[in-house]
């Protein structure tokens, strides 16, 4: 089987897009890069079933080769998953705006916290206060 | 010899119609309980079935429709498969107990207690399920449409109450899987244009076929869309990020479910469709890197919940170590060292939510002295976590154990790195929880003239440490204890599933039948 060129470009291009579109930080846009990632892959499904041909139900159609319905069959399954999770992520990019007024995605705070305190080199135990008045603590008893 | 093959579809549609019933049910409280919890001790129930008949008649396999192998979905249970959804049912249950003796206003404090409990039963339901056909599919692309179920699944339960918090994470979490899926989709794609066929037992047939070079790019295909899924160094950052702020129980079942489901995918695809091992090499610097990248992360970490985020990745290390070894003693190894581990994280996660109903917090400097405040709280933290760190007599010891023994007999340098590195990791791993310990369970409570004193969580069944909420956790610590009791038998069948395994040929006889293929 030798693949349709056409097919796979078109594959490629809107593959490469979506991945493009996915790395932003908008939900919005990610979300466009997602729909067209799934919708080269789709097409990439459309190459491996081969060459066009007859309508694959027994009996149809004059005894020519038959196309091949299983990656047909897979496609429509892709599509109606794609759909639900589209539908998902919408609603999750509304929520967004609701609360922030806005789409962009954020640092986590946590992670924030540690590279700050790893650019100023700050090795300290974030509880050495405590740690100060067990050692003077200690240090009672000991006299 | 395939007498209980009835039963086999029983774990994806028993939760499927319970979701289907809670959800009919929204608003009866009760009746969610009842059902979510008799649904899953059915399925508990089969699974232990299921395990009997494939240990003891072979692998049960179901051909869905009537459909032949080469055209529709084969749905197969063998040890393996058989094991995961045992353990996977177990945990959810404790979970499900969990939430349920968290009582129905207490669910979630992060929206006053208001968030959508309605929707949290039904959903629980459709996650199992996911798992479920994830763990007992014969069919590549039937698998994608698993992980695509338990993904929409634990997206709504990620963002359970929609607070800023849980959208932020919940948006990394969600594109992250989703480029995921699709990379395994484009695998798939590829692998139909290769093979013609997407059923794993043919593929495993038709894959030796195909030239060296065009399989390769297909493995290489597949095994990055399941490491990212089972936050395998370097497509590991998202775990930590997105995991901690959802409630308890939610975190808990991520934790123990949602990555081993991509290892359960590598453990599949490695054994049966590439068993030549040509990218093991690589998949060994894989799992060394995340071992100690994971537990470098989780040594920094002041939140407990994100401490058991990256020790949770740094242990996927493990697993990928005994896969990557390719011999039946680091399968073996690596299958149960994949059953303590599901537990034991599931149950320290719950643990840390109790931390957060005595405490209301869980950033260990704002906490101290919890061991003197409620003893048992620190018994049911320090006996999973040291269990997780691998101390012995306890399982995570065990399993460690037996990765070791398989590294050492392989012989070969990059082995022997990875056994010193497992021994480092183990360390660092104590050292992780040692330091929570320290820091949160000894020493003084905090006294009110530091401006910090602790606030207990709102509790919907009284106290924090109602019975509802104890109960579930100290009976998953003592099943995590007694995975220890029954090492024993539970290697002996991890040893006869990696064997099988191995030999791909009670797979392929099952699903082809005798003759030319």
């Amino acid at each position: 089987m030798s693949p349709n060129i056409a097919l796979v470009l078109v594959a490629a291009t809107l593959i490469g897009t979506g991945v493009y579109l996915l790395l932003a930080r908008s939900i919005v846009r990610a979300l466009v890069g997602f729909l067209l990632m799934g919708n080269g892959i789709n097409i990439l499904f459309m190459v491996s079933s081969g060459p066009a041909g007859e309508v694959p139900i027994l009996g149809h159609g004059d005894g020519d080769r038959m196309a091949d319905p299983i990656p047909q069959a897979l496609v429509l399954t892709a599509i109606v998953i794609t759909l639900a999770m589209v539908a998902f992520v919408l609603s999750l990019a509304h929520r967004a705006w609701q609360l922030g007024r806005d789409d962009l995605l954020e640092d986590d705070e946590e992670s924030v916290r540690i590279h700050r305190r790893a650019e100023e080199n700050d090795l300290s135990d974030e509880s050495r206060d405590d740690a100060d008045v067990i050692a003077a603590e200690f240090a009672e008893e000991d006299e | 010899m395939n007498d209980f093959s009835w039963m086999v579809p029983l774990p994806v549609v028993l939760p499927l119609v319970g979701a289907g019933i809670n959800l009919a049910a929204v608003g009866r409280t009760r009746v969610q309980r009842l059902v979510s919890m008799s649904i899953l001790t059915a399925v508990l129930a089969i699974s232990v079935a299921l395990l009997f008949a494939a240990d003891q008649l072979g692998p049960q396999v179901v051909q869905v429709g009537g459909w032949a192998p080469a055209e529709g979905v084969v749905l197969i249970v063998d040890r393996l498969s058989a094991l995961m959804v045992i353990v996977s049912t177990v945990v959810t249950m404790g979970v499900l107990r969990y939430s349920i003796g968290q009582g129905r206003s207490s669910f979630d404090n992060e929206s006053d207690g208001h968030a959508p409990l309605p929707v949290f039963h039904p959903t629980m339901l459709v996650l199992s399920a996911g798992v479920s056909t994830t763990f007992i599919s014969g069919d590549l692309f039937h698998m994608y449409v698993g992980f695509e179920m338990l993904l929409a699944a634990s997206f709504v339960l990620l963002t359970l109450g929609g607070t800023e918090a849980r959208v932020r994470a919940g948006v990394t979490y969600v594109f992250v899987s989703l480029l995921s899926s699709m990379m395994f989709l484009i695998a798939i794609a590829m692998i139909y244009a290769a093979t013609g066929t997407v059923n794993l037992a043919i593929l495993a047939t038709r894959l030796d076929m195909i030239p060296d070079d065009t399989s390769v790019v297909l493995h290489v295909l597949l095994i990055l869309g399941f490491c990212v899924k089972a936050a395998v160094f370097p497509m590991s950052g998202w775990l930590p990020d997105s995991y901690p702020t959802a409630p308890a129980p939610v975190t808990a079942v991520f934790a123990g479910l949602l990555t081993k489901v991509g290892v359960y995918a590598l453990i599949r695809t490695q054994t049966l469709l590439f068993p030549d091992g040509t990218l093991n090499a690589v998949l060994m610097w894989a799992a060394l890197l995340t071992m100690i990248v994971g537990i470098l992360g989780a040594v920094t970490q002041d939140d407990i919940k994100r401490m058991l985020s990256f020790t949770l990745v740094s242990h996927i290390g493990y697993l990928l170590f005994g896969i990557a070894l390719g011999s039946a003693a680091g399968v073996s190894a690596a299958i149960f060292y994949v059953l303590h581990h599901i537990t034991i994280q599931t149950t320290l996660f719950l643990v840390t939510g109790l931390v957060e109903r005595v405490g209301g917090t869980t950033a260990s400097s704002h906490l101290g002295g919890l061991a003197k405040v409620s003893p048992l709280l620190g018994i049911l933290f320090f006996v999973p976590a040291m269990n997780l760190a691998g101390i012995p007599p306890f399982s995570g010891f065990l399993g460690k154990v037996g990765l070791l023994q398989a590294g050492v007999e392989d012989g070969t340098w990059l082995a022997l790195v990875l056994v010193i590195g497992s021994v480092v990791t183990s360390l660092l791993t104590l050292y992780a929880v040692a330091r929570v310990w320290g820091r949160a369970f000894w020493g003084s409570a905090p006294q009110a003239e530091d401006g910090m004193t602790y606030t207990p969580a709102r509790t919907g069944n009284g106290r924090a440490m109602g019975a509802g909420v104890v109960l579930p956790t100290v009976s998953l610590v003592a099943f995590g204890l007694g995975l220890t009791l029954v090492a024993g038998p539970l290697f002996d069948i991890t040893d006869r599933a990696a064997l099988d395994l191995l030999l791909r040929e009670p797979y392929l006889l099952a699903v082809l039948g005798e003759g030319p293929r």
